[in-house]
């Protein structure tokens, strides 16, 4: 009875195509090694029984190496069944884990996968004679589309435990794979091709580094572009269409506790971005001000993603990730961060040891403002022009460098170098892309949405009741002494913990001058994570290291506050 | 053979070399040894760099950065101290 079927592979070759393939369920996957880092769970119908299958994050050996090795290992031994999937154009590399499954006790079948590239660079291999020689089944398969994949289905009951294959050692398994690539495997010469041009300009550095610049550039002037213009065409439906409705439903309501939670602070009065109702700024923010840069932002890292580009950006900024503690992976956590801090904190998990992990968590947690937040910062600060807005980044990003240089320094532990796989090119395709952006975005109002008309909620309930009222007067010395803002500004860094979006939008309504707004929306960024992001990184970084890191973040807004204000507004 | 090698890093972009030997066994090396038994060696073993295997520099980066190779159809980058220590003869 086969009750659970395990994946295993290499990472990077497609394993997590062939679980969404099979199971019908949506997965990320990326073109670069390392984006399972958790396992996923589906079910899949066999024979017309419903059986487990699980996504094992990718490993090269079953000695693990990290982290996430150690959970495959673990996955593997709970498998009724496992396919291994093994990347073609790397036959030789892929066999040694294949061996290492075959020599243990459980049936194992194998997908050929990315067939077709192979086949497109020139690689032939004899299926049938690898079938032979290993005794299990090997089924072609391209699971970007679909190609091979109801033949795998087919073949799982076929899979099984070969006794040929006997426990051995490392050398051993070299020789062996050696012996199996000659009977195989014929490569084909093949002519440089465009896409190795390509791929020798982005990663020489003399090249490559301004390619790079015009590359990040470029997609943040295109989420820019695209964020603004869908903004503003939501904005009109909500202005239009939805305004009436909701001062038709306050007529209704009438004045009083109802109304105010609901709708609006001021009766007969809705401005979305600071009503603070739950059907008005609730709503509106989410939806007109924050999906529109988070659809754009996705959409462009997607792209990033599968054309496989991310690797080589890793390898020429390893030398500056390096001065930071890190090394050139850290730009994935960054990156990943600046859609959402929860993903990117996850993310971190990728980097082998503890000093790395704590100092890309940190600098993530202090210096890297989530998509909903810097499209509220643009939301406030554009009008004022866009030298304010480079303000808060330029401050943002002189403390990810000052602050990783420093804690590179000082903490114990080592940083080991760069050891990265760089995926060949894939053209991207819209269909992928834009799915994977529409699950991206799916989980974003899921998780978001909820949390932000909760968020405004609680706010909307403790200002009723005076709360924020009397936090505001107390912190009021405080506020006004050290950073040059008023009282009020307090309730925002409350709000921060709930939703920072939200907390930006919320100095909106204390008429700040453009000066103070750059002060307290760059606090703001710095002082916590907001309370999602929070959660992950207790668990990634553990209570101790935590309370470290959000020591480091509470110094550094004091400190940043106090200096900004000095700066900008003087004494 | 290991007298006539010379380290994977002092190969210049586009040459090629054939790998002769792999230190950091068990006990070598100052870094990268939080994996404890693991070493330097059976890492590279596992991604396809073995003696015998034939490595092209692709790119390397200025001020000690890394290196990226090209092994049979698989690239990588790696550090500066890796490439130390694999000892190649240059083709």
């Amino acid at each position: 009875m086969i009750k659970k079927i395990v994946l295993m592979g290499n990472p990077n070759v497609g394993k997590s195509v062939v679980f969404s393939r099979l199971t019908g369920a949506n997965v990320i996957s990326s073109n670069y090694p390392g984006t399972t880092v958790d396992y996923s769970k589906g079910k899949m119908l066999l024979d017309k029984k419903q059986v487990e299958i699980i996504d094992a994050p990718g490993t090269y050996s079953l000695e693990s190496a990290n982290k996430a090795e150690k959970v495959a290992v673990e996955m593997l031994e709970t498998a009724d069944v496992v396919i291994d999937v093994v990347d073609a154009t790397n036959l030789e590399r892929n066999l040694y884990l294949a061996l290492e499954l075959l020599e243990r006790d459980k049936p194992v079948i194998i997908a050929l996968n990315l067939w077709d590239e192979a086949k497109h660079i020139g690689i032939n291999i004899d299926e049938k004679k690898l079938e032979e020689i290993l005794g299990v089944p090997v089924v072609p398969t391209v699971a970007l589309t679909g190609e091979g994949i109801k033949t795998l289905v087919s073949k799982i009951k076929e899979a099984k435990s070969p006794k040929k294959i006997k426990p051995t050692s490392e050398e051993a398994r070299w020789i062996e794979i050696g012996s199996i690539i000659k009977q195989v495997e014929k490569v084909e010469h093949r002519h440089h091709s465009l896409r190795d041009r390509l791929n020798d300009l982005t990663i020489r550095p003399l090249t490559g580094l301004p390619i790079a610049a015009g590359i990040i550039f470029i997609s943040f002037w295109i989420v820019r572009i695209i964020g603004e213009n869908l903004s503003f065409l939501i904005t009109e439906v909500f202005e239009r269409g939805y305004k009436p409705l909701l001062l038709g439903l306050g007529e209704y309501i009438g004045d009083g506790v109802a109304y105010n939670i609901l709708i609006s602070q001021e009766y007969g009065k809705i401005v979305f971005t600071e009503s603070l109702g739950i059907l008005s700024t609730g709503i509106y923010i989410p939806l007109g001000v924050v999906l529109p840069y988070i659809i754009a932002f996705y959409f462009m890292l997607s792209l990033l993603e599968d054309s496989g580009y991310l690797p080589r950006l890793a390898t020429l900024l390893d030398n500056i990730f390096h001065k930071l503690g890190m090394h050139g992976y850290g730009i994935i956590p960054l990156f990943l961060g600046m859609g959402c801090n929860v993903p990117g904190a996850l993310a971190t998990r990728s980097l082998e040891t503890k000093k790395q992990r704590f100092i890309a968590a940190t600098l993530l947690a202090i210096a890297v403002p989530c998509m909903a937040q810097m499209a509220m910062i643009f939301g406030i600060l554009g009008k004022y022009g866009i030298y304010y807005i480079f303000l808060v980044f330029l401050t943002l990003g002189i403390l990810y460098i000052t602050i990783g240089i420093i804690l590179n320094k000082v903490m114990s532990g080592t940083s080991p170098e760069i050891f990265l796989e760089i995926p060949p090119y894939r053209r991207p395709s819209l269909k992928t892309t834009g799915k994977k952006t529409w699950m991206r975005v799916k989980w974003f109002l899921k998780d978001a949405i909820p949390f932000m008309i909760f968020g405004v909620a609680v706010i909307n309930i403790l200002y009723t009741a005076g709360v924020l009222q009397w936090l505001a007067n107390s912190l009021q010395p405080i506020m006004e002494g050290l950073f040059g803002l008023p009282g009020e500004t307090s309730i925002a860094m409350v709000t921060g913990f709930l939703r920072k979006d939200l907390a930006v939008g919320m100095l909106i309504s204390l008429n700040l001058n453009a000066l103070q707004l750059v002060i307290a929306a760059t606090m703001l960024t710095i002082y916590f994570p907001c309370v999602a992001a929070f959660i992950v990184l207790v668990k990634e970084l553990g209570v101790k290291g935590m309370i470290k890191s959000a020591a480091i973040m509470i110094c550094t807004a004091i400190n940043v506050g106090i200096i900004l204000r000095l700066i900008l507004i003087g004494v | 053979m290991r007298g006539n090698g010379t380290p994977l890093a002092h190969l210049k972009v586009g040459k090629t070399g054939r790998i002769i030997y792999i230190h950091g066994g068990r006990h070598e090396g100052p870094h990268g040894h939080h994996h404890g038994h693991h070493s330097l060696r059976s890492r590279l073993n596992v991604l396809g760099i073995r003696e015998g295997q034939n490595i092209k520099i692709l790119s390397k980066q200025p001020l000690m950065g890394p290196i990226t190779i090209a092994v049979g159809s698989a690239q990588m980058t790696i550090g500066r101290g890796m490439a130390h220590k694999i000892i190649v003869e240059e083709l």
